[in-house]
């Protein structure tokens, strides 16, 4: 029996690595200085999608909603193994909180079709929000399972997992369709396979090929850029290497529900967090000085 | 969508399991009340469970006028599809302005599903919580008596305040420990509500086939004194060090997010805003750089001492005494001193 999965992953800001470059005078983070990386969760997601489908049969299906250059990462998704690759991408969902996102990637999904799981990291190392997954399955109507740690075992359309609840595990059953979130213990994320690099890495969504001609062809005219961009689209998708980019139309998605209109938290304030020296009692590392600070604190009876 | 009721009242999620309350949904009771009194309304919690009944009391004492107690054989134990149930039809039929959940493994899989049925807005991690009107600088319009929602995002390098104008309830999670736990006032008392949420076959989707549920082998939140761990550390092998000097000052174990993703030490012992906050009697930081997701988890202890080869290390802003230097000379110091003290 084969089943087919949908994974939804995403392009995130190395948030881990912010270098001085990264900060700006003022002390806010320049987002576009930072590197990008695949959402470390995401891999695990993928990784879990791709061993159900080398077990039991069927596809799996990889989905990012972000910009054009998002389309890394799902690149990388079909270097290690993914069947087909989906961008959406839409100004207009620009600045969309997870409710809104969440209601984008269930439409992209309902737009799929045919799914016997969603998978999902538990969370992005942007925001570390976790929402977006099950916020997914509800919009879906489906169950969901959270912090996946081990898949073990799947019979006619019913799936037995172990999760994680922090302080222990438990094992549940549940009929398919499901959307699971996955932890980085679940797995371990296949690299991306020397062949299909060598076969994929021309892929390209067609706002990336828009770009491409745009910068060969600085001087050249709309009407002739468009046709170039049209003839490469055409040439990838004949050889099988053009990803597939939805925008909100495609996916029949109530623009009320999109980017800020559709996002019921507002941003507020945003403060760089500024580093105050407020000064402290700097002990020398010597023996004199350490045998002071511990005389210090049995002194003042925070020890002892 | 809902509209705002500024009459609403402020709820929490009781979180209980095996028989007993979260410490976290505890924490939330005297958040909620400070929240309501400001609002000058009452404050609620929603308990749901199987024979839960008793508990009623205690979140009284913690600060809530009236529990929604829901009691029925298939709220046993903690699952998505019935709690989500209760919440949503609870939250419809009395319709609070503020709903708080405590972030742990169950708040972050319950919460996210009731907003998304409400289409509500929803916070996850707020490290404060604060009532303020706020002006939307789009339409100039003024929100009275907003529920400020502060997190730190983006690797914890910002601090965003996150405010929900119209599509109400307010709500929040909150991990354990970030409120501090205030003494239970014998002297209150409260309302118990009994609701009926019918909890159909739809919602038990989910078979569950084994629980297993471990102790806590470390406990970071009851010790006085935490030595913890950061990247600085370098391997697994230099770990043994901080267990040295613990074992020697007699505190727990704590760790870094930096230390915890390099896989030095179990994800348990990791302190932070996405670990455990804590505010021990002495926090000692050893090779922690301190970023904010750190420091957001550790910085009210009573006394800070920071060890780091780097005199700009952001654990310094907030160490009552640091000490600029290798770990590795430190620590053996810092014990020999102990040990004679």
């Amino acid at each position: 029996m084969a089943y087919d999965s949908v994974v939804c992953v995403k392009q995130v800001p190395d948030t881990a690595n912010v270098t001085t470059e990264a900060m700006r005078e003022d002390g806010t983070v320049n987002r576009g200085a930072l590197p990008t990386v695949f959402n470390p969760e995401d891999l695990h997601a993928l990784e879990s999608a791709l061993a159900v489908r080398d077990e039991y049969g069927g596809t799996v299906t990889v989905i990012s909603m972000g910009p054009p250059k998002a389309a890394d990462v799902l690149r990388d998704s079909l270097f290690r193994g993914a069947d087909r690759a989906i961008l959406l991408t839409d100004r207009r969902a620009a600045a969309s909180d997870t409710l809104a996102t969440s209601y984008i990637l269930s439409q992209a999904i309902k737009t799929i079709d045919r799914y016997d799981f969603v998978f999902c990291g538990r969370q992005a190392i942007d925001g570390d929000t976790a929402q977006v997954g099950p916020q997914c399955a509800e919009k879906l109507g489906i169950p969901q399972i959270t912090y996946l740690h081990e898949m073990v075992s799947i019979r006619d359309h019913v799936a037995r997992v172990r999760r994680s609840i922090g302080h222990g595990w438990e094992i549940v059953e549940a009929k398919l369709p499901v959307l699971i979130t996955v932890l980085e213990s679940a797995n371990r994320p296949r690299p991306p396979s020397a062949r299909r690099v060598m076969r994929m890495k021309r892929a390209r969504v067609p706002a990336e090929v828009a770009m491409e001609v745009k910068a060969e062809m600085p001087d050249a005219a709309d009407e002739q850029l468009a046709a170039e961009t049209e003839r490469r689209v055409q040439e990838l998708r004949e050889s099988g290497l053009l990803i597939e980019q939805w925008d909100l139309d495609h996916i029949q998605a109530d623009l009320s529900r999109c980017g800020l209109a559709g996002s019921p938290t507002k941003v507020h304030r945003i403060q760089a967090i500024v580093l105050t020296k407020e000064g402290y009692t700097e002990v020398q590392p010597s023996e004199t000085g350490i045998k002071e600070l511990i005389h210090e604190l049995v002194v003042d009876r925070t020890w002892g | 969508m809902t509209e705002p009721n500024r009459q609403g009242e402020v709820w929490v999620f009781a979180e209980q399991e095996d028989g007993a309350l979260h410490d976290v949904a505890l924490e939330l009771c005297g958040k909620a009340r400070e929240l309501a009194d400001r609002l000058g309304v009452s404050a609620g919690a929603v308990l749901p469970g199987a024979g839960v009944g008793e508990m009623a009391k205690k979140l009284f004492l913690h600060g809530i006028d009236n529990v929604y107690l829901v009691d029925h054989p298939r709220l046993s134990h903690y699952q998505t599809l019935p709690y989500a149930r209760v919440l949503e039809t609870l939250i419809e039929k009395h319709r609070p302005q503020i709903v708080v959940v405590g972030a742990t493994a169950i708040g972050r899989d319950l919460a996210p599903r009731v907003a998304s049925t409400l289409r509500a807005g929803l916070t996850a991690d707020c490290t404060a919580l604060d009532i303020r009107d706020v002006t939307d600088p789009k339409t100039s319009v003024e929100h009275k008596s907003l529920l400020l929602q502060i997190r730190p995002a983006f690797g914890g390098n910002i601090i965003a305040t996150i405010v929900n104008y119209d599509q109400w309830p307010q709500m929040a999670t909150v991990r354990e420990g970030v409120m501090p736990l205030k003494a239970a006032d014998n002297s209150r008392a409260g309302k118990v509500v009994e609701e009926k949420v019918e909890i159909d076959d739809d919602a038990m989707a989910l078979k569950l086939i084994q629980r297993h549920v471990e102790q806590r082998k470390v406990n970071l939140k009851g010790a006085r004194v935490i030595v913890a761990g950061g990247g600085g550390i370098g391997s697994r092998d230099n770990f043994k060090l901080i267990y040295d000097l613990a074992g020697a000052i007699g505190g727990a174990v704590g760790a870094s997010r930096a230390a915890v993703d390099g896989r030095l030490i179990d994800k348990e012992h990791q302190v932070g805003q996405t670990g455990t906050t804590v505010r021990p009697a002495l926090y000692i930081a050893v090779g922690i750089s301190g970023a904010v997701q750190h420091r957001a988890g550790m910085e009210e202890s009573a006394k800070i001492i920071a060890i780091n080869t780097d005199r700009d290390a952001p654990i310094f802003s907030v160490a009552h005494y640091g000490i600029v230097g290798d770990y590795k000379q430190i620590i053996p110091m810092m014990i020999k001193a102990i040990k004679e003290k």
